[in-house]
């Protein structure tokens, strides 16, 4: 009864917002309905018990990505002409297929034999040799690091897409607009008080993460944020795109992380297999570059191409 | 003791979940945009704050404690800003400098 209360609104609130998301009249509505559905989604998974894809959820999906976004809105609202909606045909036949999807992973997710087929067993019966406490990790950094070394790439190739969209002439300024500085405003305030403790605390998710819920994506973007509020504040001005010191932050996750395999050739099994005994410390080290890279990265992704445009 | 400990810790979250709703209420019903702020900074800073106070005599150890003071921190240095960050645009679209 008590599971009921708690489960039926928040799957109600979730095809809500989702609902609010796809209807809403105006582009800043679609924008808040999406923020909404984020932070619904990230309590279901609170629910589900997957406090790891919760904190991901939170952080990327709620937060990160809807400052994008909103970013995105406010500009493209700035257009003297809306952008036309698509022809109705486009729009029915885009409205037959997302139902046709629907009913498959409806009919997929009835049809999961009991108990669902899992592999939480094995990953906790060999969760010793990594030397972690955290199966998630262990999963993200053994079993299938191949996988996170892929994903810890996309990263690179998604700042390289977003600063190719510069203007030849800025290319080599800092990224995203320049923000006027107001000296005693709140938002300078909040940007002078939030960092430190920010700081302390993005470090201390991706630290946890070796044993607990947390890790180099949610920690390093809590260390983005705390990068970019200065930025955004008017306090300090983001470094050129083409210094070096940020092209090598950025790289150094997966640079480390595809080291750390190599060498596996060498000292292990093969690529990205760990030798006996190091594997935590190696699992630290790889983690530790990517926070940096995932901070860099998402700094520079939120902030977007450089751009002379000036936003008081 | 430990039901005295209770009643206060229902107590606390009562009175929070009373500000969040009525904080709520206000941010719907509301006119002017002033004012729904106004609520809101009411559900942030009371009602979490209510909230946090009820569930710290429940937390094991010290640092779940702090931690749970640090969250309401937070949320209130957030809200805060937001609503004056809010309150300023306001302000600058009712009489724009010259």
């Amino acid at each position: 009864m008590t599971a009921l209360l708690l489960d039926l609104p928040l799957a109600l609130g979730l095809f809500g917002a989702g609902a609010a998301t796809l209807l809403a009249r105006s582009l800043f509505g679609a924008v808040l309905g999406f923020i909404s559905t984020g932070l619904i989604a990230t309590l279901v998974w609170v629910r589900l018990e997957a406090p790891d894809v919760a904190l991901t959820e939170a952080v990327i999906g709620a937060a990160a990505t809807s400052v994008i976004i909103l970013y995105v809105a406010s500009r493209i609202g700035n257009r003297a002409t809306p952008p036309a909606p698509p022809p109705i045909a486009q729009r029915v036949l885009a409205g037959i297929l997302s139902a046709l999807l629907a009913v498959l992973l409806a009919h997929a997710l009835f049809s999961l034999p009991e108990p669902a087929p899992s592999l939480a067993a094995p990953v906790l019966d060999n969760i010793a040799p990594t030397g972690l406490g955290n199966p998630v990790t262990a999963v993200l950094m053994a079993h299938r690091a191949i996988d996170t070394l892929l994903e810890s790439a996309v990263l690179v190739f998604a700042v390289f897409a977003i600063w190719s969209m510069a203007p030849e002439r800025r290319w080599g300024r800092a990224p995203g607009p320049a923000f006027m500085a107001e000296a005693h405003g709140p938002l300078a305030f909040l940007a002078k008080v939030l960092p430190p403790i920010g700081i302390v605390i993005g470090v201390y998710i991706a630290w946890v993460g070796a044993d607990a819920p947390g890790g180099k994506f949610q920690g390093g973007a809590v260390l983005a944020a705390m990068w970019v509020l200065p930025w955004i504040a008017g306090l300090v001005a983001p470094p050129s795109i083409s210094d070096m010191r940020l092209r090598l932050a950025i790289a150094a996750g997966p640079l480390v992380f595809l080291m750390v395999g190599l060498m596996g050739f060498a000292v292990a099994e093969g690529f990205l297999a760990y030798p006996p005994g190091y594997a935590k410390t190696l699992i630290l080290l790889i983690e530790t570059a990517m926070t940096l890279s995932v901070a860099a990265a998402m700094a520079c992704m939120i902030a977007g191409p450089p751009e002379r445009r000036a936003r008081p | 003791m430990s039901m005295l400990i209770s009643l206060f810790s229902a107590a606390c979250v009562l009175a929070g979940v009373f500000f969040f709703i009525a904080g709520t209420l206000g941010l719907l019903r509301f006119g002017d945009t002033l004012s729904r702020v106004h609520a809101l900074t009411k559900a942030d800073n009371l009602g979490l704050g209510l909230i946090a106070l009820g569930l710290l005599p429940l937390v094991d150890g010290i640092a779940d404690a702090l931690k749970l003071v640090v969250i309401w921190a937070l949320v209130f240095l957030g809200g805060t800003t937001a609503a004056q960050l809010v309150a300023l645009a306001v302000r600058r679209e009712q009489d724009p400098p010259p």
